[in-house]
């Protein structure tokens, strides 16, 4: 269990300039931190891993406190058990993929590990390459081994597949997801991108403006109850005609017929989509 | 003709440059990283040699050195040591000469790694000493080498300085750029020309191997 309760002064877009987070992330759970660019979510990630300093504010992990700005305890990121896997990668330009993870290794733990890592995420082939030489999708692989050696309670992913194609975005999607259970971690994601959350997440913390909105899983958050029946899918607005919308989820484009609930929607709006009494057809 | 001078200003260039390696780095690092009220004025006062007449700096520095003054009359009373006339007090004084052409390149070279670098390596359980040793410093290779070169390539070319602080005495002071003023002063053309065109070839090639290898180092850093 992880319990936040901080404060820090921030400039944000709009009006609100502090971030005010009262919260707590379960053990083992995989959350979302969902909320607009700016809404202040990767303050809140870099203030639990220790690279951002609140003004007042608690933060305990399972019972050990690793931030109390009354008590004046604030372990250094160093101290703190944790795995951070930044947005632009951060691989060391100067270290190959095996000497990046190898960097990593705290000196009691067994060189083993490195190996597992390089296993598990199927690093093999480019032990030997510098990060330069790697597509984003396979950065972002190594970069998530690295956080692994530590062997961390606690994975913080800042939009870590935001700059990658759909198809690779996808398939470290199921990584993410993999590993997450493999290592029994609890992991916090920031993300933007409704349907990641959706994916992955089992616990979302919507932030909007600095301050918590809404927390619970996506179907809570997003406002719907899970039904037995019909599907959920969650999409982006690419177009709006005179009679109806265009949405896009995952690679398929769906037309839906202007009601009272679309009207209002404009390009770029992230939408969700229910239907029931579907209709199945098998070919032959 | 003697190839003393040119002897002389070689060693002082290594000395200098070799000192301003161990002084130069941490000053850099410090600037990169300080977010302290007062760093633009240390800038400034780093920066100084760059804007001043070498003969200004070389009048306070002979000064500050001269047995009769404070500074110099401690470290002549308590260590026997006079600065004025003397080879070590050339070293001092080029290291003060030659700070901003190693702490410039280094400190921008710092600069421009993305701050995420530092973090990872934090997130990953690492010192600052280590993060900085094993992944700051190795990552700026070309800011180190373009330091380390215009630092010696400078202190090849002191004139105004050394001739305040050193004056012009053989095997002790008198560098290649001294030399050459003597030689000239007394219509020694030939030998005046053979200095020169040393220091000339020699400024030139070291010029053209920093952009070699700084080009050599970005193109493997984009591509490799």
């Amino acid at each position: 269990m992880i319990r936040i309760n901080i404060s820090k002064k921030l400039h944000l877009p709009q009006g609100n300039n502090e971030l005010r987070i009262d919260t707590e992330i379960y053990d083992r759970s995989f959350t979302a931190l969902y909320g607009p660019s700016g809404a202040g979510k990767t303050s809140l990630l870099r203030i639990i891993a220790g690279l951002l300093k609140p003004e007042r504010g608690i933060i305990e992990v399972n019972g050990q406190t690793w931030l109390n700005t009354d008590k004046k305890i604030d372990l250094p990121p160093q101290k703190r058990n944790i795995g951070f896997v930044f947005q632009d990668y951060a691989l060391f330009p100067n270290m190959t993929v095996e000497e990046n993870l190898r960097y990593a290794l705290p000196p009691q733990q067994a060189p083993t590990r490195v190996q597992e890592l390089i296993t598990t995420m199927n690093l093999q082939a480019w032990t030997n390459l510098k990060p330069e030489m790697l597509s984003g999708g396979q950065k972002q692989r190594v970069a998530l081994a690295r956080a692994l050696v530590r062997e961390p309670a606690v994975l913080l992913l800042d939009e870590p597949l935001s700059a990658l194609d759909d198809d690779t975005r996808l398939q470290l999607q199921q990584e993410l997801l993999k590993i997450h259970q493999q290592y029994n971690l609890t992991t916090l994601l920031v993300s933007h991108h409704l349907p990641e959350v959706f994916k992955l997440a089992n616990h979302v913390i919507k932030i909007e403006q600095g301050q918590l909105q809404q927390s619970g899983t996506a179907a809570q958050v997003f406002g719907w109850q899970s039904q037995a029946d019909g599907i959920h899918l969650t999409g982006e607005v690419v177009n709006v005609e005179t009679d109806a919308v265009k949405v896009l989820v995952q690679q398929s484009l769906i037309t839906i017929k202007h009601s009272a609930q679309t009207i209002h929607l404009k390009v770029g709006d992230k939408v969700t989509l229910h239907a029931t009494d579907l209709l199945l057809h098998k070919l032959s | 003709m003697q190839y003393q001078p040119l002897w002389l200003t070689l060693q002082l260039a290594l000395i200098t440059t070799g000192c301003l390696l161990v002084i130069g780095i941490p000053i850099a690092a410090w600037l990169a990283q300080s977010k302290f009220k007062l760093k633009p004025a240390v800038e400034a006062i780093i920066s100084l040699p760059l804007v001043l007449p070498p003969s200004v700096l070389g009048f306070y520095l002979l000064l500050a050195f001269s047995p009769a003054n404070g500074f110099g009359k401690f470290l002549n009373d308590v260590f026997g040591m006079r600065l004025v006339f003397s080879f070590t007090g050339l070293v001092i004084s080029s290291i003060i000469y030659s700070l901003p052409f190693m702490v410039h390149p280094v400190q921008s070279g710092l600069e421009a790694l993305p701050g995420s670098l530092r973090e990872a390596s934090q997130t990953l359980g690492k010192s600052s000493w280590q993060t900085f040793i094993h992944v700051l410093l190795p990552n700026i290779r070309p800011a180190l080498f373009t330091g380390l070169v215009l630092s010696f390539a400078h202190t090849l070319g002191e004139f105004g300085l050394v001739l305040m602080i050193g004056g012009n005495i053989p095997g002790v002071t008198k560098v290649a750029s001294i030399a050459i003023y003597d030689e000239v002063e007394s219509l020694n053309f030939k030998a005046a020309h053979v200095y020169a065109g040393i220091l000339l070839a020699l400024s030139f090639c070291i010029l053209v191997a920093v952009y070699i290898v700084n080009k050599h180092l970005t193109r493997s850093r984009l591509t490799s």
